[in-house]
């Protein structure tokens, strides 16, 4: 046993010797020693609970605090997280000049998943495997019964996909409404509208955001809450229909691998008609490309962001500067005989003909490389240059297309005289279909600059003059002569009663790999303008590597391949654009009046 | 002489005991207390009718039954305010020993309701949840024995409390149910703090918090998907926090309205555990603020009015039973503006639950009576002159 020692020993003592007991000592001792004992207790306690104290006076700051700032933030969802709140059409539809649907919204749902709320989830992913068959059970089940609480399953379902699932009846497959964009046309000017697809998705509300095309150029327009009625274009859907459907045909008539057409209003800039071929159905987007050359991708718009050397189309341009600078007119006489040799290059023509003195309309007609080259040469580089830019060739369209500023010409570093002359006819200088489109409509509507546009627009554009009436009526009748002649190289883009006009371009291909061109690839180009003596369009179709095999030898050159198929375009649109067919008035038949 | 003469005066034992109580209680917490309570049936009318049509009663059947229930807690609360420290310590003994067997015997006779933690016991009308009783009863038990050890030639009462809390710790997390086990460590922690506990001590046992923290983290999927749900950055907006969240944001500084929130119809605990976000969405963050200084005073005026007690068994007890009483409320506040990982944790007095409300009524009647005004030797402070 512990004896614990007697306190105060001197007193204890003293109280045993006289007899005394000592217990009463003792406990008044400890008594004593407990008192002094709280007081130290106490003081040390006084600090403890005063941090204590201020422990719980910070704790409920922090949650007041807290508190406060969630209390004045924005709710993450606004109204949408109630229940029943109604999902509205967030997004303007497009409709085309004459009031058409383009692009419209629908109202769908999307299906996700709650795993945590699933009572038989290996029975729910095998019945929504048989309703979605792209669905692989085997990861549906993994996730299912694995640790995520949350997962998107589809993100847009048909009614009866929603009914099937319904069916199911397993509590933790739920719906959240949705609005999808829909392009009721299906692959129909699907590269002007590019495509939609969901931005910031909640489980109540998904923002619908554009990704291509006019869609995503437009897209803060579309999206703004206070704007009225859809947006509308300058496409004209039926004329927008049979362009592609003739382009597709003359596309695979004529082998060629792609395919692109503009048709441009010359007055407004309207483009009426534009399509590329191959296309896609903007209801779903195909993935881009990850390897080879991105403008093979059906995605990519041949006529917006494709820049060719697109060849002798661009010979009217320097016919047309000439004229207008009174350096020729269209009866002058240039030597096309006597080789042509800039900084040791020589200029020849298609293959290697000779044409002698031609008029400079037939230097247009007969298509003369050195013709044009001279021509180029008494102009000079720095009056074509600036000729070129004051026609929208030089830089990127001002179109309402996300694309279009990828669309950039693509210029000679320095501009020699070499490329003075090779630009005259079309080489060294890349640009789009629709610059070239611009460009013409500038150079026939009567000379006044056109941009191209997208949207619907009632009055011409009336830009700053270019070139005079007077060049501008020339213009028109050297391309009118390019078709209606007999010895033009575009006879087989004459319609009747139509009066087209216009040039052919045949450029070699540049190899992708080193310098120098393909022998046999080639981007056959017909830029055309209908009716010839009044323009009211520009039509400039595009085919990629055409040849012709109905001769004995392959032909690729624009008025075997581009030609017709404009031709036959033409046929087919003109009456659609309303356009009424001058008739010449035939022999009337002999009416004999008799008489008595 | 006189005594002699006329016989003994008989003994009073000073004044009467409602003016004395209303004299010595402290005006302030009891009036925050009572605020408190009204806030909580004014919330239970917004917050309950959906449980109740869920349910099939009436719109307010929950308010009914909690008003019921309040008057009890409120009975209580004043009835325990007017005992003497001693008297409640010999009742919470008393309570403790009950309040344990029935702890011990839920697995057997318990229910769960269905909830995945076997709680309650069943009586029909009305459930009980045994751990409810325990804490304040545990609280001062452990404070007894605290303050015993200190006195020469005491009993181990540290080893002992200890030894307490350990055991009612398991069974709690045996239910499972951490959150009350957390607040039972806790009260002990704070107690053995004031009571003079070693630094190094303190440090050594915030360290075992955090190991056993990751062992429940480890077994017990109940618990670690909590914890997920709060570490990850990302409010899953259909999961209870996020429309928690939600509605703290919806609610702003004025709230929507009266009767206008809509948090209610989607929380199944807006009675319970998330009755705060009911009152943020629907009064704003104003009554927010107000139900946080209510609690905030009935804590720090406690402690404060304790720092200038002498007797360590009512300093150790009282402050046990307020830091529970706030670390409750600040954990509940703070799990739903995500300070704190989701624990489910009423908010006392004004969450609905006639087993907590009852039980808070007697752990704040409790600290009432240690926090009444009381002789505390001031004479000799002044004679050694520390006068405050």
């Amino acid at each position: 046993m512990i004896r614990t020692p007697l306190r105060p020993l001197a007193r204890i003592l003293e109280a045993r010797s006289k007899g005394e007991n000592p217990d009463a000592i003792e406990r008044e001792n400890i008594r004593i020693r407990h008192e002094q004992m709280r007081d130290r207790a106490r003081q040390r306690a006084e600090g403890r609970l005063l941090i204590l104290g201020i422990f719980f006076l910070v704790g409920f700051m922090a949650v007041g605090v807290r508190m406060g700032t969630l209390a004045t933030s924005d709710p993450a969802e606004p109204r949408a997280q109630a229940p029943g709140a109604r999902i509205t059409a967030q997004r303007a539809d497009i409709v085309d000049r004459r009031g058409r649907i383009l692009a419209t919204n629908m109202d769908t749902h999307a299906l996700y998943a709650q795993p945590p709320q699933m009572i038989e989830p290996e029975r729910a992913a095998r019945e929504l495997v048989k309703i979605f068959p792209d669905l692989e059970a085997e990861d549906l089940i993994e996730d299912f019964t694995g640790k995520r609480k949350f997962l998107w399953i589809k993100k847009k379902i048909s009614p009866e996909q929603k009914q099937a699932v319904h069916d199911i009846g397993e509590p933790g497959l739920l719906f959240g409404p949705r609005e999808m964009r829909l392009y009721p046309n299906g692959r129909i000017a699907s590269h002007i509208l590019g495509g939609a697809s969901f931005g910031r998705e909640g489980v109540h509300s998904a923002e619908v955001i554009g990704v291509a095309g006019v869609e995503k150029a437009q897209d803060d327009d579309l999206r703004d809450p206070s704007r009225t009625g859809p947006l509308q274009l300058s496409i004209d859907l039926t004329v927008q229909a049979a362009a592609e459907q003739v382009l597709y045909g003359g596309m695979k008539l004529m082998n060629a691998k792609g395919a692109s057409v503009v048709l441009m209003d010359v007055h407004t800039g309207e483009i009426v008609a534009m399509a590329s071929l191959p296309d896609f159905d903007p209801n779903d987007r195909p993935v881009p490309l990850t390897t080879g050359d991105q403008g093979d991708s059906p995605l990519f718009n041949r006529a917006v962001q494709g820049v060719y050397e697109l060849g002798s189309v661009f010979k009217i341009f320097t016919a047309a500067q000439a004229i207008e600078l009174g350096l020729v007119n269209e009866n002058t006489v240039i030597n096309t005989s006597t080789p042509l040799k800039i900084s040791g290059f020589t200029i020849s023509e298609f293959q290697n003909k000779n044409y002698g003195d031609l008029s400079v309309a037939d230097v247009i007609v007969k298509s003369s490389n050195r013709g044009t080259g001279r021509l180029a040469l008494m102009i000079g580089g720095e009056r074509q240059r600036a000729f070129l830019d004051s026609l929208g060739l030089l830089e990127p369209t001002p179109l309402e297309m996300v694309e279009a500023p990828t669309g950039t010409p693509l210029l000679p570093k320095r501009w020699s005289d070499l490329s003075t002359t090779t630009i005259s006819y079309g080489h060294g200088l890349s640009s789009s279909p629709v610059h070239l489109a611009a460009a013409y409509a500038t150079i026939v509507n009567g000379g006044t600059r056109v941009r191209p546009t997208l949207m619907k627009r009632d009055t011409p554009q009336n830009g700053p003059r270019v070139i005079s009436e007077r060049t501008s009526a020339a213009a028109r009748k050297m391309l009118r002569d390019v078709v209606g002649s007999d010895h033009g190289t575009a006879s087989f883009g004459e319609v009747a009663g139509y009066h087209v006009g216009g040039k052919t371009g045949t450029a070699d291909k540049p190899k992708t790999r080193g310098g120098g061109y393909y022998e046999d690839k080639v981007i056959a180009t017909f830029a055309s303008v209908f009716p010839a003596h009044d323009p009211k369009y520009v039509l400039i179709l595009t085919l990629d590597e055409p040849v012709e095999t109905s001769g004995p030898k392959p032909r690729r050159t624009a008025g075997w391949t581009a030609v017709p198929v404009a031709g036959e375009m033409i046929t087919r649109i003109a009456p659609l654009l309303g356009l009424r067919p001058e008739i010449e008035p035939g022999q009337q038949a002999g009416v004999v009046l008799t008489a008595n | 002489m006189t005594e002699m003469v006329y016989g003994a005066r008989p003994v009073t034992d000073g004044e009467p005991i409602l003016p004395k109580w209303w004299r010595t209680i402290d005006k302030w917490s009891i009036s925050c207390i009572l605020i408190l309570f009204g806030i909580g049936l004014l919330l239970g009318l917004a917050a309950s009718p959906p449980l109740a049509a869920r349910n099939g009663f009436d719109a307010f059947h929950y308010v009914q039954r909690q008003s019921a229930f309040g008057l009890m807690a409120l009975s209580a609360m004043a009835i325990v305010s007017m005992m003497s420290p001693v008297a409640v310590r010999r009742l919470a003994v008393l309570g403790f020993l009950g309040a344990f067997a029935a702890l011990a015997l839920l697995p057997i006779f318990g229910t769960d309701f269905g909830k995945g933690a076997v709680r309650w016991y069943s009586l029909g009308f009305a459930s009980v949840q045994p751990s409810e009783f325990l804490k304040p009863a545990f609280i001062v038990v452990s404070a007894w024995m605290l303050a015993a050890s200190q006195d020469i030639n005491g009993p181990p009462g540290r080893a002992l409390s200890f030894a307490m809390t350990v055991v009612i710790v398991s069974f709690l997390a045996l239910q499972p149910d951490f959150g009350q086990a957390a607040l039972v460590l806790f009260g002990w922690g704070v107690m053995y703090f004031v009571a003079g506990a070693p630094m190094l001590l303190l440090i050594g046992m915030a360290g075992a918090v955090v190991a056993v923290g990751m062992f429940a983290y480890n077994n017990s999927e109940h618990f670690a998907r909590r914890i997920d749900g709060f570490l990850s950055a990302e409010v899953d907006p259909t999961t209870q926090l996020g429309y928690a969240t939600n509605a703290i944001r919806e609610g702003g500084l004025f709230g929507v309205g009266v009767g206008e929130g809509q948090v209610k119809w989607s929380l199944p605990d807006a009675h319970t555990d998330f009755i705060i976000a009911v009152a943020a969405e629907e009064y704003g963050l104003v009554l927010v603020l107000i139900i946080i200084a209510l609690y905030a005073t009935v804590v720090i005026r406690s402690l404060l009015r304790l720092m200038r007690e002498r007797d360590p068994f009512i300093r150790l007890a009282g402050c046990g039973l307020a830091a529970m009483f706030g670390v409750q409320a600040m954990i509940n506040m703070g799990v739903a503006v995500r300070l704190l990982p989701a624990k489910g944790m009423t908010l006392p007095f004004v969450s609905y639950g006639g087993s907590s409300l009852i039980a808070g009524g007697i752990a704040v009647g409790m600290l009432l009576a240690f926090t009444r005004t009381r002789p505390q030797g001031e004479i000799g402070d002044i004679l050694r002159g520390r006068v405050r």
